[in-house]
């Protein structure tokens, strides 16, 4: 409808992201997007470089390694669990666009960021079929688990190993962004559990998107779970963890990535 | 029967026992002729229902039913076997069973009943409540969400099982919301447990009593399955006739817009000439403008107040307060006062902007003199050209006694979704014997066995066709073939999330301190400011930093949000900068409509209006045509690069959406290039870049093809498919079908809470599950509610072989009030990569440059 503004929608929680259509449009699109990395985006982080995929994961060339962080999966039977029937398709939805990244970068490394599942039972429970998915992508390279918050335990009966923490090629991969500065802390630390998103406004129009977050040293990670949400860059739980001057957003648009410089996004 | 007379003959009051004629006779007072009419055939065992206006009397012979039964009764002995409610009224609003109660207690007393009256509403202290459970009053006032509460409980038989009358207050309202659906589907179990039990319906005048009548009874009896026959009908008019005027003003009446601003001098005026006035608007948004600009010509100072919905609570109480105690000069208020309490002594009620509806209009100034023989006092003021004629029609419809509430509607599935929840929360109840009673409510007698089966499905695991929840299920079936409850917490989340009102997210308005450096306050933002009120996020959402706002009758500054918290500082400025606030606003009503169109047509009625009116109508003759009563009038004109074609179908703003929105694909399939489209409650504008006029002559575009009704088939369905729209509707109907827990205010966990955006719900169950039963229900509200679907049905079926085109060289004055709306509206959502892609293209140049 003209006039409906498209930011009535309806989040629970004010700073949960509402606006991540696309990526279920990137699920259902995700076998066709398989080709050359197009609208990638490459940076450099701590001296290492790094490509932004709009698909949402972050692939390291000189390792071959990719990075994917908040998958989140069966958050909808996690809310079962609960008594809240949220439809059973968001696992199958997130693995589908994961298949797409894998088959894009053929990594040698895949490193889940955490919060792999949105509970503790989550991989325990998770459906047959849905394990073999996981099992043929994990075929042929080697899987990192890094525990989250919300699944501190590690995983079950999938391949791979479970981890808090991995020093790999100069950089640390760690669910929650570290506190502490310099080497072993921010400093080239690869980081997830924000679910950064960022807003851009042009002329009466806002746009919000699930974002990388980089000042150079440090990276945050977009959510990559369809049912995932985002917390916007401004928001305070964001703040302190980098160098505004150099902090650049780089949004996941439709087939590229934008990049805006923090003092251009609005809260 | 139609009763006149506000006296009876005194032929009846044998019924009445000793008390209550020493009780009339001592006031100096007689029994009215339709209280006694009401108490002889309800005693009679007759179910009723009683259609009078405000001051008549109403409440009194809605319960003498009960307090004559209850007196014949006597007190009951101590020691007797446990006696369960005797009468329970239900009333939409929780302030009006504490007024009843008042209201009820003082004959109760002054005749020395022994009769106990107690409400029990969300505020009854738990204690009180168990208590009510253990030892009932003989009538409890309450509201719906309360009857909903004890019935879910395993006790709902032993307290229901002696219920004599069920009294309904404002049954007009409430029968057309989800409320009443709910309402319906309670009495339908009440039914079960007091099989005899009779119910009382006091209604405002509406359009169709006869809707009414047949909701009060079941539509399928146990025995039979027939209907009952409907409740019989006291219909109370008379009464005497209000005093409205349209304001005359000297300034120019605005084209388009609708704040009535300029008429502001001529309303204080009348203020400071009455007692007490009362002025109501349509939109928060109005009554925070009218307020502030009344305020700047308040010479004298007169104590005038706001009172809205988004004000805090203690606020809105305080000015109640005044009001009631006559303390204040004039209010300015939204429908948040529409309903049925006691306003002090007004003798002035303003209406500003046009009403929008008939009924509404009566209903707003039955608030003026609250007593039945003398005249109410009201003044309309239209905010614009077309509601002139809009205020005349209503005017008009309010002296013929005319009426337009909306229909009943079928009964919504979400709350149906509710009260199975709720049943299996009582007792593990057997579906045949549930679907049975849910169809004798007559909101739901249509509901078809499938569809019962799928809510059911739907309850118990949420109905997906990937059956992955079942070790989850919140209901299971027994061997015995009944449905129960899982474990205790289903029915704890039950009593949590019960109710069909969901709230808009809204946030906490805090006034914070600016500092010259622009830093807020000192403390941290967000400390010890002063809480305004609560806004939608939706409408924050689309401020930036240093946006001026009009909120609380204060122009403010907006500083950005924290936590749960908008914070804003006073802006020091009269220009806010003053967004569109659509929430509240009413479409015209299809009667009301009617009335405009007709009076269009006839130029013979013009007279009445003000002259600037009528020379605007006068010179639309000239220039282009006035379109007769059931002829719709296209015209077609270029402006600028531009051409437009404007429809002047008067169906009000939602259905003229809906239209717009299907017309744009339509005109975008013939090649006619439309960029947009506007719509107001007269009329739709849509423009483009191809002469829709040319090809309208040439014959390449044909009007009875573009208007055809098929528009309703694939083209609905596909917008549909892709409108966000219906991801509001979507939200309501999965926190009141339970599929996700309600919010509670306070209650939410800090920091990031674990919860999910109803947004990427609706777009997974798009993707994967488009036939599935809550897109279904979304779909159904939004079909009679956002989309008015069925009124463009029905103006698409009248419009057939009457569409006259009229291609113009320039715009029409019919045409003004429409094209200076064009550009108010906001953009919609789609280009969005095209606005990424210009911030990124900002920052090479910032980069390169």
């Amino acid at each position: 409808m003209r006039g409906s503004r498209k930011d009535e929608g309806g989040s629970l929680e004010y700073w949960e992201e509402t606006k991540l259509m696309h990526r279920l449009g990137l699920a259902a699109r995700s076998t066709m997007m398989t080709g050359a990395a197009t609208g990638a985006e490459e940076i450099v982080v701590n001296g290492t470089v790094a490509v932004c995929d709009p698909m949402g994961g972050l692939y390291l060339p000189e390792s071959g390694l990719l990075v994917v962080s908040d998958l989140h999966l069966e958050k909808g039977a996690a809310f079962a669990r609960r008594g809240m029937m949220l439809p059973p398709y968001d696992t199958i939805a997130t693995l589908n666009i994961l298949s797409a990244v894998i088959t894009r970068y053929d990594p040698k490394i895949v490193v889940s960021l955490g919060d792999n599942f949105h509970d503790r039972k989550g991989s325990e429970h998770l459906p047959q079929e849905l394990r073999s998915l996981i099992g043929a992508m994990a075929r042929g390279r080697d899987w990192i688990w890094i525990n989250g918050n919300h699944d501190p335990d590690g995983t079950v009966d999938l391949p791979g190993a479970c981890t808090d923490e991995l020093f790999y090629g100069g950089l640390v991969f760690r669910h929650e962004p570290s506190l502490i500065s310099g080497p072993r802390g921010s400093k080239g630390e690869i980081a997830g559990h924000l679910h950064p998103a960022a807003t851009v406004r042009r002329r009466e129009k806002s746009v919000r998107r699930p974002c990388f977050a980089s000042d150079g040293s440090r990276l945050l990670m977009p959510a990559f779970g369809v049912l995932a949400g985002g917390l916007d860059l401004r928001h305070q739980a964001m703040r302190g963890l980098f160098d505004h001057e150099t902090l650049v957003a780089h949004l996941l648009g439709r087939d590229r990535i934008y990049s805006v410089r923090y003092a251009n996004l609005i809260g | 029967m139609d009763i006149v007379e506000t006296q009876s003959s005194g032929r009846d009051a044998a019924l009445l026992p000793r008390p209550f004629q020493t009780w009339f006779a001592e006031k100096g007072w007689q029994p009215r002729a339709h209280q006694l009419e009401l108490l002889s055939r309800a005693t009679a065992g007759e179910n009723m229902l009683l259609i009078a206006p405000t001051g008549a009397g109403k409440t009194l012979a809605g319960f003498l039913p009960s307090l004559t039964d209850l007196t014949r009764r006597g007190k009951i002995p101590p020691g007797s076997a446990f006696t369960g409610i005797h009468t329970l009224y239900v009333s939409p609003l929780k302030a009006l069973t504490v007024d009843i109660e008042r209201n009820l207690m003082k004959p109760v007393t002054e005749m020395g009943l022994s009769v106990t009256v107690e409400n029990r509403t969300g505020d009854t202290p738990q204690a009180k409540r168990q208590r009510q459970r253990l030892n009932p009053p003989d009538i409890l006032l309450t509201t719906p969400e309360q009857v909903a509460l004890l019935l879910a409980n395993k006790e709902a038989e032993r307290f229901f099982k002696d219920l004599k009358y069920v009294v309904l207050d404002e049954l007009h309202s409430l029968v057309t919301s989800k409320r009443g659906h709910l309402l319906s589907l309670d009495l339908a179990r009440i039914r079960r447990h007091a099989p005899h039990v009779r119910t009382i319906g006091l209604s405002a005048t509406v359009a169709d009593p006869m809707d009414l009548q047949r909701w009060l009874v079941p539509q399928s009896q146990r025995e039979t399955g027939r209907p009952a026959p409907p409740a019989g009908l006291v219909h109370v008019t008379g009464g005497a006739a209000p005093d409205i005027a349209i304001m005359k003003t000297d300034d120019r009446i605005p084209w388009s817009g609708h704040v009535s601003t300029y008429a502001m001098p001529e309303v204080y005026e009348e203020i400071k000439r009455h007692k007490t006035t009362l002025i109501f608007v349509n939109t928060r948004f109005q009554a925070e403008l009218l307020f502030q600009t009344l305020w700047t010509i308040n010479e004298d100072n007169l104590p005038i107040a706001l009172h809205h919905g988004s004000l805090d609570a203690g606020q809105r109480r305080k000015v109640e307060a005044a009001m009631a105690a006559n303390r204040l000069r004039a209010i300015v208020a939204t429908s948040t006062l529409d309903m049925g309490i006691d306003w002090g002594d007004v003798d002035l009620v303003v209406h500003v902007g046009a009403p929008k509806g008939a009924s509404r209009l009566a209903q707003r100034i039955g608030r003026s003199n609250h007593r039945m023989d003398e005249p109410s006092k009201a003044i309309l003021v239209p905010a614009n050209r077309f509601e002139v004629m809009e205020c005349q029609a209503a005017l008009d419809a309010n002296y013929l006694g005319a009426q337009d509430t909306p229909p009943v509607g079928e009964g919504a599935l979400d709350v149906l979704a509710q009260h199975v929840l709720g049943m299996a929360c009582a007792e593990p109840f057997d579906p045949v014997e549930l679907y049975d009673e849910i169809v004798s409510a007559s909101p739901y007698a249509n509901l078809s066995w499938e569809m019962f089966e799928r809510i059911v499905d739907f309850v118990a695991t949420g109905g997906y066709a990937l059956r992955s929840y079942e070790r989850y299920a919140k209901i299971r079936k027994t061997k015995e073939g009944r449905w129960r409850v899982s474990n205790p917490q289903v029915a704890q989340q039950y009593r949590l999330n019960l109710g069909t009102i969901v709230e808009a997210t809204e946030l906490n308005v805090r006034l914070v301190r600016r500092n010259a450096n622009g830093s807020l306050g000192r403390g941290g933002p967000g400390r010890g400011g002063l809480s305004l009120g609560k806004v939608e996020e939706y409408f924050l959402e689309q401020l930036v930093q240093g946006d001026t706002f009009l909120f609380a009758g204060k122009v403010l500054r907006f500083e950005g949000i924290r936590e749960n918290e908008c914070l804003v500082s006073n802006a020091f400025s009269l220009d806010p900068k003053i967004p569109a606030y659509a929430g509240g606003k009413f479409p015209l009503t299809t009667y009301l409509a009617a009335q405009v169109r007709s009076m269009l047509a006839d130029p013979d009625r013009w007279s009445v209006l003000p002259d600037q009116v009528r020379d605007w109508l006068n010179i639309q003759r000239d220039r282009s045509i006035v379109p007769k009563q059931d002829e719709l009038l296209i015209e077609t004109f270029p402006r600028g690069k531009r051409f437009f074609l404007i429809a002047y179908c008067f169906e009000g703003r939602l259905a003229h959406q809906t239209l717009g929105m299907l017309l744009t694909r339509r005109l975008d399939r013939i090649g006619a290039h439309p960029l947009g489209f506007v719509a107001t409650d007269y009329s739709l504008a849509i423009w483009g870049l191809s002469d829709m006029g040319a090809m309208i002559g040439s014959g390449r575009l044909s009007l009875s093809d573009l208007f055809d009704e098929d528009m309703l088939g694939d083209d609905l369905e596909a917008w549909l498919n892709e409108s966000y729209m219906l991801k509001r509707t979507f939200r309501n109907c999965a926190v009141i079908s339970g599929l996700i827990e309600r919010r509670h205010p306070g209650k939410e966990k800090t920091g990031r809470q674990v919860t999910v955006s109803t947004d990427l719900i609706y777009d997974v169950l798009r993707t994967h599950e488009p036939d599935h039963v809550l897109l279904e229900a979304t779909r159904r509200d939004a079909a009679s509610g956002l989309l008015d679907i069925g009124r463009l049905g029905d103006m698409l079926k009248r419009i057939r072989g009457h569409i006259t085109h009229r291609d113009l060289d320039r715009v029409s004055p019919l045409a003004i009030p429409i094209m200076l709306e064009i550009g108010k509206e906001p953009v919609p959502g789609e280009a969005q990569d095209a606005v990424l892609q210009e911030a990124a293209e900002e920052l090479i140049a910032e980069a390169l440059g």
